[in-house]
């Protein structure tokens, strides 16, 4: 496989959220005498990825598997605590705001809830020109109106609404508005976060379908955080597998779907309720996802793991290449012992 | 006899200078220890119905006329003491947040045994021998131990549990479940979702589930209502509406699925949104969304009729067939 130039890489990217701040709050009574202890969300564990241009990354996992930190880290509204993110060549972590705007203005963010990401004091027109004039100081008042006429066509939300305020809109109608604001900069690199999660079915189609025309026709990468497996398989072109903050399977789309080989990942597949399979066959995990504040020394997923073994619970695994491209990390699949 | 009897059922809710209907002349039955499945999209009517079932509307909302027969009584005329032993008792409701269901400042002990004393009588440590054999029905690892705990000690999934084992306590004969999955990850709705089968069907509990999700639906029941704007819009079997959907709203909702479009192309969306409750439409209330529509469409409501196998309300629901029947010859 030839990959061309990522877009954006991720090296070792570490993330922890200290727990105990203060220096009252770091001492603890131990066995007959005070000691100074600090814990940590170990949110993300050393993740390493990249996103080619043109791609469409996806990051599944369940709640508090440090996806939404990812999203967050990579758009700079978090620092990592360990780690390097490049974008198009250039290091981004750790920046001021102000070296940082030229960046913001080719990655761009859409959040899960449209409620919640549009100010509900400003009218449409206000909301969508924002960010156009902040990047673009030149721009007279007459572009700037094209330019939001414009987005707002290409997301199919009438351009004569725009003197309206958010709550005039429905939620699906919201969420293309909150896509629109994304796109009126012009944007290389838009990262999701749960865009279509807090949608109805119905309207979730039709979001999904204008974020893959936005895909086509401006050539956008994405990096898109959800849950919803059958929207990774519909939209993405590759996937990252988190768990407990460590990505345990990253793969093409269709190789992960066709022959998933992380226990974990098998799990998942098997849990999402289909909808012309009388019998499912799901594989029951054992247990519930421990917390990433005491992470366990091994595997992160040894706890729940139907084929964890001594060296499971001793040793990370490392993400190993698979003879079909995909990234594993698993003691049980490095060793053959799954299909046997 | 049918366990549950609803009869033309319509729910208002008094407006300042209106009432707007939110559930319009709604009909089904349910059978002892059946599962149905309600679909529908936010505002459909799905949670009023649940809650119109266990008498538990509150104004600005009430039932404006309709029947709710439940084991031979009905529930619409029931003075609120006698509801009051059917609620928990006879008939138990599962909500989608366990968090607001539990009562954060009671034990999960405190919160069992004060349901069984309620409606029982039962000396404490009664109450409490009954409680743990019903955590473990649920599968919850050491429940003496829980018995102490808070809702906050405990994970959603076994939160999720201990909502079902309070809902389980009296042995009711019909739980209404409103979306009791929907704020879990996928592994721990899998999970539950076997639980509440198992369950079902080893004590022959009827089961309404109320959910979005039309995977979740097709694995648990066996018959499926499809509610649109307080109507409900197609009945069936769950098979035969998953897999031969007549009604056109039905259809765009099963084709929307990403599962049904080959990867990376244009999903088959609805256009626009459903009504508001103030603005639903003239007629059949999905006719601005419908790719079938006619003229009498915008001003007749259609009736429910029978047709291949299901009951389906639509005016031109033998068109759809018609039209299918070419396209399979050609």
């Amino acid at each position: 496989m030839t990959t061309p130039q990522p877009l954006l890489e991720i090296r070792n990217l570490e993330k922890r959220f200290e727990l105990d701040r203060g220096f009252l709050e770091t001492l603890k009574f131990r066995g007959g005498k005070f000691v100074r202890e600090k814990r940590a969300v170990h949110a993300v564990n050393n993740i390493s990825l990249q996103v080619a241009p043109g791609e469409a990354l996806c990051v599944v996992g369940e709640s508090g598997c440090g996806k939404s930190t990812v999203a967050r880290l990579i758009a700079g509204l978090l620092n990592p605590s360990a780690g390097e993110i490049h974008y198009d060549g250039q290091r981004i972590d750790n920046r001021s705001r102000r070296t940082l705007m030229p960046l913001r203005k080719k990655m761009q963010m859409i959040f899960q809830n449209p409620y919640a990401s549009l100010n509900p004091r400003m009218t449409i027109q206000q909301a969508l020109e924002e960010p156009v004039r902040y990047h673009n100081p030149s721009l007279s008042r007459g572009e700037l109106r094209d330019k939001v006429a414009e987005v707002m066509r290409a997301v199919g939300v009438d351009p004569s609404w725009s003197s309206r305020y958010p709550h005039e809109f429905s939620g699906g109608q919201r969420q293309r508005i909150a896509i629109a604001r994304a796109l009126t900069v012009d944007p290389e690199f838009i990262i999701a976060d749960e865009p279509i999660s807090a949608l109805d079915v119905s309207i979730q189609a039709q979001v999904l379908n204008l974020m893959l025309e936005a895909k086509d026709q401006r050539g956008l990468t994405y990096l898109f955080i959800t849950h919803d497996l059958s929207v990774v398989q519909h939209f993405g072109t590759k996937v990252a597998v988190l768990y407990l903050g460590s990505v345990c399977e990253l793969s093409d789309t269709a190789t992960l779907f066709e022959n998933p080989k992380h226990p974990y990942t098998r799990a998942l597949l098997s849990a999402v309720p289909q909808l012309k399979d009388d019998h499912p066959n799901h594989i029951r995990l054992r247990g519930e996802i421990p917390t990433p504040i005491n992470m366990p020394k091994g595997c992160p997923f040894e706890s729940r793991c139907a084929h964890a073994n001594s060296r499971c619970s001793a040793e990370q695994p490392r993400p190993i290449q698979q003879p079909d491209g995909s990234l594993v990390a698993c003691h049980a699949v490095e060793e053959e012992r799954l299909d046997g | 006899m049918s366990l549950l009897s609803v009869r033309d059922l319509s729910v208002k809710f008094a407006m300042r200078d209106n009432t707007v209907t939110a559930l319009n002349q709604i009909s089904f039955d349910l059978a002892k220890g059946e599962r149905l499945g309600i679909v529908g999209e936010s505002g459909a009517g799905k949670s009023i119905t649940g809650f119109a079932l266990m008498n538990l509307l509150s104004r600005p909302g009430f039932i404006d006329s309709g029947k709710i027969m439940f084991l031979g009584d009905d529930i619409v005329q029931m003075p609120e003491a006698k509801m009051r032993n059917i609620r928990g008792n006879k008939m138990a409701m599962i909500f989608q947040d366990p968090m607001v269901t539990l009562n954060p400042v009671l034990t999960i002990g405190q919160q069992m045994v004060e349901t069984l004393m309620a409606h029982r009588k039962l000396s404490k440590a009664e109450a409490e021998q009954i409680a743990i054999v019903k955590l473990r029905e649920v599968y919850i690892p050491s429940p003496e131990d829980r018995l102490e705990q808070y809702p906050h000690e405990l994970s959603g999934g076994m939160r999720q549990r201990i909502v079902i084992a309070i809902a389980l306590l009296l042995d009711p004969q019909l739980i209404i479940a409103d979306e009791p999955t929907t704020a879990l990850d996928v592994t721990i709705q899998a999970d539950i979702m076997e639980l509440l089968l198992e369950l079902c069907q080893s004590n022959k509990v009827g089961l309404i589930l109320i959910t979005h999700d039309l995977g979740v639906v097709s694995q648990m029941t066996e018959r499926t209502l499809v509610m649109y704007a307080g109507r409900i819009i197609e009945a069936g079997r769950t098979r035969e509406i998953i897999n031969d959907p007549q009604h056109p709203y039905t259809q765009g909702l099963i084709n929307a699925l990403p599962q049904q479009t080959k990867p990376g192309q244009r999903l088959k969306q609805i256009p626009g949104s459903m009504p508001s409750l103030t603005a639903i439409p003239k007629g059949c209330p999905f006719s601005p969304r419908c790719e079938f529509v006619k003229d009498r469409c915008h001003t007749e409501a259609p009736e429910t009729v029978q047709y291949a196998n299901v009951e389906v309300a639509c005016h031109e629901v033998n068109r759809l067939h018609t039209d299918k029947a070419e396209e399979i010859k050609a």
